[in-house]
């Protein structure tokens, strides 16, 4: 039962390293840009839904309906004014900025809010939860933030193979010069993508600002997770993302179960693992 | 010359510090067909992308209905009514073939041209509508990539190496549907490896050698050794 | 074109080429002239020279681009101390040890890694970088996640204090010339070549048989040999080690990037100006703590969009000389 324990909370919590993963792996996508502050970001939003909270008193998930379209905001002014700038042929530049953007945004969090980490309340949410099997609970949160990381994807799944937003971003995407001349503006569909990108990343954390602690330093390793779950799960594929984070998280909860300094480690070890024997994934839908 | 849609003049462009173009002028009227010859490298293409605006022309002015393209985007000189298709056709891969065609119409400009009637043009397209672009055969490739220029209603269109890799048989069904597509009067600029068909389906013709214009002019006018010299630079 | 003759220097680039030659000289009689903490300073300097070198000699010339080279500085402090305390080895002979262990570990790495494409392979160099860290917590012979220090006698077979700082001093000298010469030398040699044919068009070089696979293994098995050196080093001057100091991603990633990309990415010189720089900028601004940090980022971003070729690509956009002539040029 302890082991089924185990695997449960991990497929659970895949479902947040999901979420970290697929504003990833959208904007790798569309523009071929990896955002190394994308961590950091995540951080923001859960500061930023905590400021919001104390503001207005508004319930946690409430707070997405103002970090939501504030990050989606941010995330296409940085694009408009910044990234779009040193998209190009060479990849440093952009890898350069946004590792600037990340260590600038820690500091900011820093000086603003101290090191002292930081917690969202969500009441009742928190301590429910449904015994499925004697031994085997699952929370409300973290089946909340499950079902929201699988319905997330449909929607970005959806909105990328059915809507005109979606065709313009795979055409983008697939040849940016021709995708000119057809009249799209590939710097407004970047800004579009990053947006997009950004309103899950917000979404990603207030879901973590919830189930955890947070400091202005844990944005390094959100990344990290993100991307074994993007690389695990196949490059291209979102709902890769989700099976590579329900990989992760499974791997980390095994470890943990082992032995707790395990946790992280085996989480790293499966990505290395599967880095070996399948490098471009287990699902990959671009090459 | 108040018919003409389309002046260029003095046109000077470089890639890096390679010029591939060395002053080039010409103009086109409104509904004619105009063939454009010339060798590998002689510049063909790198003239098209800057008629359409993916390349910078160093010096020189382009002209499309009476007014300068100079410093527009790609999409704004779409909008205007300049489609193109281009060589190697560069389908959009993660998309349909309905996708693409739609794609193509992104600019929305009014005019006879619609998803249906490129259908009727082309009725194997409708049968494939939902398969990826790139997954259909050379020809019916270059059908979709011409039915993509068309979605935007162009009054200028040109079209760069329709028979590049393609089977004689597809070639010669492709022509022969020519005369349907441009019927609309839309003025055509036309690049083609076969000389004798380019001048068979034009009205002028203009050759390009090393970045110049070697010869131009009526497309019968010209004997075949005298366009072969302006072809080779013999 | 009458007479063309090719050369790598020129007269301002002798000139100069002589004046460093004469900084060089006076740098390391340092021992001599400066005090026991401007010799500290000094060695530290030449530490953050060295892996920037090493870091430029990757992303610079073999579009290697790591954010993960912490992984090598922390092993080689963990070699060090592994050799000092398990082996009974002197610290300083611990370092062409920690140099060949490193060089070997970084093959296997390296096999995993550039299976990751681009900027995935920037991601992938720090995910190994946290193996090695969680790993070293997880080792309790070397003091798991609280670390351990040096003892003292090791330290006293060194030699008395002077003397042991003399030593090291003169141990990071010859690091940081090394690494630096190993850059001028390889882009120099054929790889140089290579790596040049490589950057400016890597479809038409693999077509001409350049295996370029096996270059960048090559280039990066190197740096990990030289990087894990340096590491070993600034651990015998810290004479403590912990998991989170030794894989520090902060201080021997991000800010040797940042010091490249300042300097001028690409350049033998650009790590160099970056350094001084740097180190200068720490002098007035390190008291600020975390505004000094956003300003190094926003100095980097800064560069990325106004002169992508750092300070010293501007400097030689505008007086078109070098100190370490790779290039060449034709004369008429
Ligand atoms: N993107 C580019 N960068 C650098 N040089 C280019 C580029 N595209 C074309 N060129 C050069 O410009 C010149 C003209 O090329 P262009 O493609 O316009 O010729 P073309 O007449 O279309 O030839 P083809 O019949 O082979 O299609 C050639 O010398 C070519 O090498
Ligand atoms: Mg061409």
């Amino acid at each position: 039962m302890e082991w089924i324990n185990v695997i449960v909370q991990g497929v659970l919590i895949g479902g947040l390293y999901a979420l970290f993963a697929a504003g990833l792996s959208l904007i790798f996508g569309v523009m071929r840009l990896v955002n190394i502050a994308h961590g950091d970001f995540i951080v923001g939003a859960a500061y930023l839904a905590m400021v919001t909270i104390t503001m207005t008193g508004l319930h946690p998930l409430l707070s997405l309906v103002i970090v939501v379209p504030l990050m989606a905001a941010i995330g296409y002014a940085i694009q408009l004014g910044l990234l779009n700038r040193v998209l190009g042929d060479d990849i440093l530049p952009p890898l350069i900025v946004t590792f600037g953007l990340s260590i600038i945004l820690q500091n900011v969090l820093l000086t603003t809010f101290s090191a002292d980490s930081q917690k969202l309340n969500a009441g009742a949410l928190e301590i429910g939860s449904i015994p499925v099997l004697p031994g085997v609970d699952i929370g409300y949160m973290p089946l909340l933030t499950f079902v929201a990381a699988v319905a997330i994807i449909a929607g970005l799944q959806f909105l990328f193979y059915r809507t005109s937003m979606g065709r313009a971003f795979r055409a983008t995407s697939d040849d940016g010069e021709i995708a000119q001349i057809m009249g799209l503006d590939n710097r407004k569909v970047f800004a579009w993508a990053m947006a997009l990108s950004m309103a899950v990343v917000a979404v990603a954390g207030v879901f973590l600002a919830i189930r955890a602690n947070f400091d202005p330093f844990m944005g390094p390793s959100r990344l990290i997770f993100g991307f074994e779950a993007v690389i695990i799960g196949g490059l291209g594929n979102l709902w890769g993302t989700l099976i590579g984070g329900i990989i992760l998280g499974v791997a980390q909860g095994i470890g943990a179960q082992i032995d707790p300094g395990w946790q992280l480690l085996a989480g790293h070890i499966a990505f290395l693992v599967i880095l070996a024997v399948k490098p471009r994934g287990l699902f990959p839908r671009i090459d | 010359m108040s018919e003409s849609i389309l002046e260029v003049q003095n046109l000077e462009v470089f890639y890096g510090n390679a010029q591939a173009i060395h002053g080039i002028s010409l103009t086109i009227e409104q509904g004619e067909l105009l063939s454009l010859i010339g060798s590998n490298g002689a510049g063909k293409s790198t003239l098209f992308k800057s008629i359409c605006g993916m390349v910078r022309p160093r010096s020189g002015t382009i002209n499309f209905k009476g007014q300068t393209t100079a410093g527009l985007s790609p999409a704004r000189i779409t909008e205007m009514g300049i489609a193109m298709v281009p060589e190697g056709r560069r389908l959009f891969r993660s998309l349909s073939v309905e996708e693409n065609l739609i794609l193509g119409g992104y600019v929305r400009r009014p005019g006879p041209w619609t998803l249906q009637k490129v259908y009727d043009v082309f009725p194997i397209l409708k049968e494939r509508k939902d398969y990826p672009a790139t997954s259909l055969s050379g020809g019916q490739q270059q059908m979709v990539a011409i039915g993509r220029a068309l979605m935007s209603n162009p009054e200028l269109l040109l079209l760069d190496e329709l028979s590049l890799g393609l089977a004689p048989v597809v070639i010669k069904d492709i022509y022969e549907l020519l005369p349907k597509i441009l019927g609309e009067g839309m003025a055509t600029i036309l690049v083609e490896q076969d000389v004798t068909r380019a001048m068979q389906v034009s009205d002028h013709f203009v050759c390009m050698l090393e970045g110049r214009i070697s010869l131009s002019g009526q497309s019968d006018a010209f004997s075949h050794d005298e366009i072969s010299a302006a072809y080779f630079g013999t | 074109m009458q007479h063309a003759t090719i050369t790598r220097s020129t007269q301002a680039s002798r000139i100069a080429g002589i004046l460093a030659l004469c900084f060089l000289v006076y740098i390391g009689a340092a021992p001599w002239w400066a005090g026991s903490a401007d010799l500290r300073l000094i060695t530290e300097i030449l530490f953050y020279l060295a892996l920037a070198s090493m870091w430029n000699l990757l992303a610079g010339y073999a579009g290697l681009i790591s954010v993960g080279q912490h992984a090598y500085v922390g092993l080689g402090g963990y070699l060090m101390f592994s050799c000092v305390l398990f082996l009974g080895m002197n610290p300083l002979w611990s370092i062409p040890v920690a140099g060949v262990a490193g060089a070997l570990i970084s093959i296997p790495v390296a096999w995993l890694v550039f299976r990751l494409k681009g900027p995935y392979f920037a991601i992938g160099t720090w995910v190994v970088a946290e193996v090695f860290r969680l790993s070293a917590a997880q080792m309790s012979s070397v003091g798991g996640g609280s670390g351990l220090s040096i003892p003292v006698a090791v330290m006293r077979d060194l030699g008395r204090k002077p003397d042991r700082e003399m030593l090291i001093y003169f141990t990071a000298f010859a690091l940081c010339v090394g690494a630096i010469l190993l850059v001028y030398f390889l882009l120099r040699s054929r790889v140089g070549l290579a790596l040049t044919a490589i950057r400016d068009n890597e479809v038409a070089s693999s077509s001409l048989g350049v295996k370029i696979g096996r270059i960048k293994l090559f280039v990066y098995v190197a740096a990990a040999a030289v990087t894990t050196m340096i590491g070993a080093l600034i651990f015998v001057t810290k004479l403590r080690i912990s998991p989170d100091a030794a894989f520090s991603v902060n201080d021997w990633t991000v800010f040797v990037i940042f010091i490249v990309v300042i300097g001028g990415i690409g350049t033998i010189e650009g790590p160099i100006i970056g350094t001084l720089l740097f180190f200068l900028l720490r002098e007035f601004l390190a008291d600020l703590g975390a505004i000094y940090l956003m300003i190094l980022g926003a100095m980097a971003i800064g560069i990325m969009l106004a002169a992508p070729k750092g300070l010293w690509g501007l400097l030689v956009s505008r007086y078109d000389f070098s100190i370490f002539p790779v290039g060449y040029r034709v004369r008429r």
